[in-house]
């Protein structure tokens, strides 16, 4: 049995505005380049490759599934900018055939630095699916796969997920397969998914590379590839980021054909099918334990957090960041306290890499700056803005009052009940 | 492989780029082993006259007796008694001219037997053809393949030789008349210019900024005009380092280093110090370096109420310049033109972190430095506040601009140089 598990990231961050020392506008985000880029991406992948989706499920009636993580930053820019992509995701939700998953609706790094705002910001999301889509998230992804042992423990102890997917490291892996269900060390209930690297990756970075020795790389070609892992695993993990559908891999490499013939391919060989991450956990039984003590993530090859924390810059900004928390929640200022959250978007830290800097490449996507410099000063500048904010705002008062302004907080209050029912059920 | 390379001053006496550039190219050469007979001018009453390895000029004699420096191996210098001097203008090689006679008076002042001996009539496009002449004189005792000749003034030089040997010519391209001049071209400089990228077998250019110059404004062919980068001659005291940051300071340095003329735009430096001063108190803005326009700037920095808060050092040389950096905390070349820009490989070398203008030669091969636009203050202010407000972003640019720079090396530009030759020589048919 090999079910083939479609899971697609689909994100884009709030990108700041060009801001200087000189500054003390306190709207940071430049609207106008976030419009263009919401709706370039909206007519270039999200709308096409959703209708291609949504003519798969209709075409295989309801044996072509899928999963989506969609941010609460883009699902906020997409009613904004492209309500037409939500009418999609919308139409998407009610086949029954597709998954949201859960994450933190800012896309943070919130889990490395505040647990308490980790777990609001994954209520909010978790509360944002249910309004637009109507249904509970049961698996829960983080930012970039970033995970751990700790992290892990944190979902399950939340109640109310039954995964976690991460990266299939070959590190964390060893000589064991990500084919396969695992559970997350320390926890009990929670299950592990672990994405395939090697098959995800020739969809999303080799599909249209012709120095690569399988390109062209057909659907039949890619069916037999997912045919071997049948007899030595159950699942095939595919995670990918959805703009690898006409942004990542452009309209004409044939990515969305490849698409197209793909479910008929797969669904030749009379043992697969398509699941969505929680029929996987739910269909096969854990294979073992995975032990991951020091985080991981999907990003380079490092496979670390090197990308967003990897020099510098990148500490100072986000440990400034963070070190303003209780000043910003004490303000009770819910613009405030919302700018504070979209500047934790992971991508704000991601544009201050200098790692692959002077080779000029993946890293560049979508980034609004020359330079990793540029956008550590345009951050910082933002950073003294809204420090001098929250300066202004009186002396912080006590916690539990705050609580009852600042909505993230209420959320997790509600949530923690919601969860609690649904253990009683 | 010989060459008969017309370049420019040597150390210690270096007054800017083409001189820093003329030696490590040439050093490198000669450790590669190409054969290079160095001709450059010198100036008998110049107070540089000193240096003992370079000249032992007589006044009878204007073409001066085979100098060999003793570590360079294959290298022959030739000097040729000539005032000319890299970034003269007329007006200043006017002035240069009656200083050097009135000096000439003053220590030979009783007999004054001297003065008039030297054929130093006319003006300096004159001098340039005198200089071209005695080139030509010089070089039919010399055995060499190629010539290669160093920015304008030599230009007419190398085309004489070229046309009397026969041997191809290389012509280097260290700025134009626009970088210099911006759009007030001096019709006479373009022209010589002009005649000696065209007269050329090869026209290197010191980067594709100044490649594309040579192209649309000189009407050069591109398959002609080849990039070499400059390269930086690594410091590696490191000791003097460790000794200098323990100096407790408790002023920024913000620094300029350079002529102080049109072309590096010290009037944007002294706005953007201006705006700097508003957010940030406990800084010093440092402009080392003398030119045309530096009355005009001490004057603005009164005007703008910042004279206090502004240095001005007049020229540095040698270990001057290495303690001006090792006091900085940011350099900044807010150049309206620059061909390429040596001072901030210098400046990255002595892990001082750096803004430049996008406008230059050395930001298409710098990726770890703040890139501004040169008429852009406000952004340059902005970038001077971050680098003293943030201390992890010049920790980050020093050490990644530290690593960067030493991939730019003299020996790979000479590599480039002598495959340019050996293709000069193949396309003259030699």
């Amino acid at each position: 049995m090999a079910s083939v598990c479609f899971y697609f990231q689909v994100h884009q961050p709030t990108r700041l505005r060009h801001y200087t020392v000189f500054d003390n506008n306190i709207n940071y985000f430049d609207d106008r380049k976030n419009a263009e880029i919401c709706r370039k991406v909206a007519n270039k992948c999200y709308l096409p490759a959703n209708r291609l989706i949504l003519d798969l499920i209709r075409k295989y009636d309801g044996r072509f599934k899928v999963a989506y993580s969609v941010t609460g930053v883009l699902l906020e820019q997409l009613e904004a900018y492209s309500p037409e992509v939500l009418s999609t995701f919308d139409a998407l939700a009610r086949t029954g055939c597709v998954e949201f998953l859960a994450e933190t609706y800012y896309h943070s790094l919130s889990f490395l630095y505040s647990r308490n705002e980790f777990a609001a910001q994954v209520n909010k999301q978790v509360q944002r699916i249910q309004e637009l889509f109507g249904q509970t998230p049961r698996v829960f992804r983080n930012t970039e796969l970033i995970y751990n042992n700790d992290l892990a423990s944190m979902i399950e102890s939340m109640g109310c997920f039954d995964a976690v997917i991460s990266e299939g490291a070959d590190h964390i892996l060893g000589y064991r397969s990500p084919n396969f269900v695992y559970t997350p060390k320390g926890c009990n209930r929670l299950r592990l998914l672990l994405k395939n690297y090697a098959l995800s990756d020739d969809i999303a970075f080799r599909f249209s590379n012709r120095g690569w020795t399988q390109w062209p790389l057909t659907a039949d070609k890619f069916a037999h590839w997912v045919n071997r892992v049948n007899g030595n695993g159950f699942t095939v993990n595919l995670f990918m980021d959805y703009e690898t559908f006409g942004e990542h891999q452009w309209k004409d490499t044939g990515i969305f054909d490849f698409m197209y013939h793909l479910p008929e391919e797969i669904l030749r060989h009379p043992d697969n099918n398509f699941k969505t991450p929680s029929e996987v956990v739910k269909t096969y039984q854990p294979m073992g334990v995975v032990d991951v003590p020091h985080l991981i993530s999907w990003a380079d090859t490092e496979r670390d957090l090197s990308a967003w924390l990897g020099n510098a810059m990148q500490s100072n900004a986000i440990h400034e960041l963070y070190r303003l928390e209780k000043k910003i929640k004490g303000s009770g200022d819910a613009k405030l306290i919302n700018d504070w959250r979209k500047l934790q978007t992971s991508d704000h830290f991601y544009y201050m890499c200098t790692k692959y800097f002077a080779d000029g490449d993946v890293h560049k996507y979508f980034n609004p700056y020359d330079s990793p410099y540029d956008s550590y000063i345009n951050f910082m500048n933002i950073l003294g803005n809204l420090h001098l904010r929250c300066v202004k705002h009186p002396p912080a008062a006590p916690f539990g009052q705050v609580a009852q302004n600042a909505e993230s907080l209420t959320a997790v209050r509600q949530d923690s009940s919601q969860a609690d029912a649904v253990a009683a059920n | 492989m010989k060459v008969f390379m017309l370049g420019w001053e040597f150390p210690p006496f270096i007054s800017g780029g083409l001189g820093t550039a003329c030696y490590g190219l040439t050093k490198a050469l000669d450790q590669m082993g190409v054969q290079i007979t160095f001709v450059l001018p010198t100036a008998v009453q110049s107070k540089y006259a000193t240096h003992v390895k370079l000249v032992s000029p007589t006044m009878q004699q204007p073409i001066n007796t085979p100098v060999k420096v003793h570590q360079l191996k294959n290298v022959v210098f030739r000097t040729i008694n000539s005032p000319l001097q890299p970034y003269s203008t007329a007006d200043s090689y006017q002035r240069k001219i009656e200083e050097s006679i009135s000096k000439m008076q003053a220590s030979h002042g009783k007999t004054g037997k001297f003065v008039g001996t030297l054929d130093y009539s006319g003006d300096m496009y004159t001098e340039v053809q005198r200089y071209a002449d005695l080139a030509i004189r010089l070089a039919a005792n010399e055995q060499f393949d190629v010539i290669h000749a160093h920015d304008w003034m030599t230009y007419p030089a190398g085309v004489a030789v070229a046309r009397a040997t026969g041997k191809p010519l290389v012509v280097h391209v260290h700025s134009t008349e626009f970088d210099r001049s911006g759009e007030h071209v001096n019709q006479m400089i373009y022209d010589i210019e002009r005649m000696g990228m065209h007269a050329a077998d090869r026209v290197i250019a010191v980067s594709y900024l100044t490649r594309s110059i040579v192209i649309s404004r000189y009407g050069i062919s591109g398959d002609k005009v080849e990039v070499v980068y400059n390269g930086v001659e690594r410091n590696g005291n490191s000791n003097l380092l460790v000794g200098n940051t323990t100096i407790k300071k408790d002023e920024k340095i913000v620094l300029f280093l350079g002529r102080i003329t049109m072309q590096k735009g010290p009037d944007y430096f002294l706005r953007a110090a201006k705006k700097v001063l508003e957010k940030v108190d406990n800084v010093r803005f440092v402009m080392a370096g003398s030119g045309d326009l530096m009355h005009r700037a001490v004057e603005m920095a009164a005007e703008l109420g910042i004279g206090s808060k502004v240095l001005f050092t007049g020229f540095l040389r040698g270990e001057d310049v290495n303690k001006i950096f090792k006091m900085a905390d940011l350099y900044v070349m807010p150049s309206v033109s620059e061909p390429f820009g040596i001072a901030p490989l210098e400046a990255l070398d002595n892990d001082v972190p750096i803004i430049i203008s996008k406008q230059s030669g050395v930001s298409e091969v710098i990726t770890h430095a703040l890139k501004v636009d040169f008429w852009d203050v406000d952004e340059i202010a902005n970038k001077i506040v971050a680098v003293l407000k943030y201390p992890p972003l010049g920790v980050t640019l020093r050490s990644h601009g530290n690593y960067e720079v030493r991939k730019l090396r003299w020996i790979d530009s000479a590599a480039r140089c002598a495959k340019i030759y050996e293709e000069a020589l193949v396309g003259a048919g030699v």
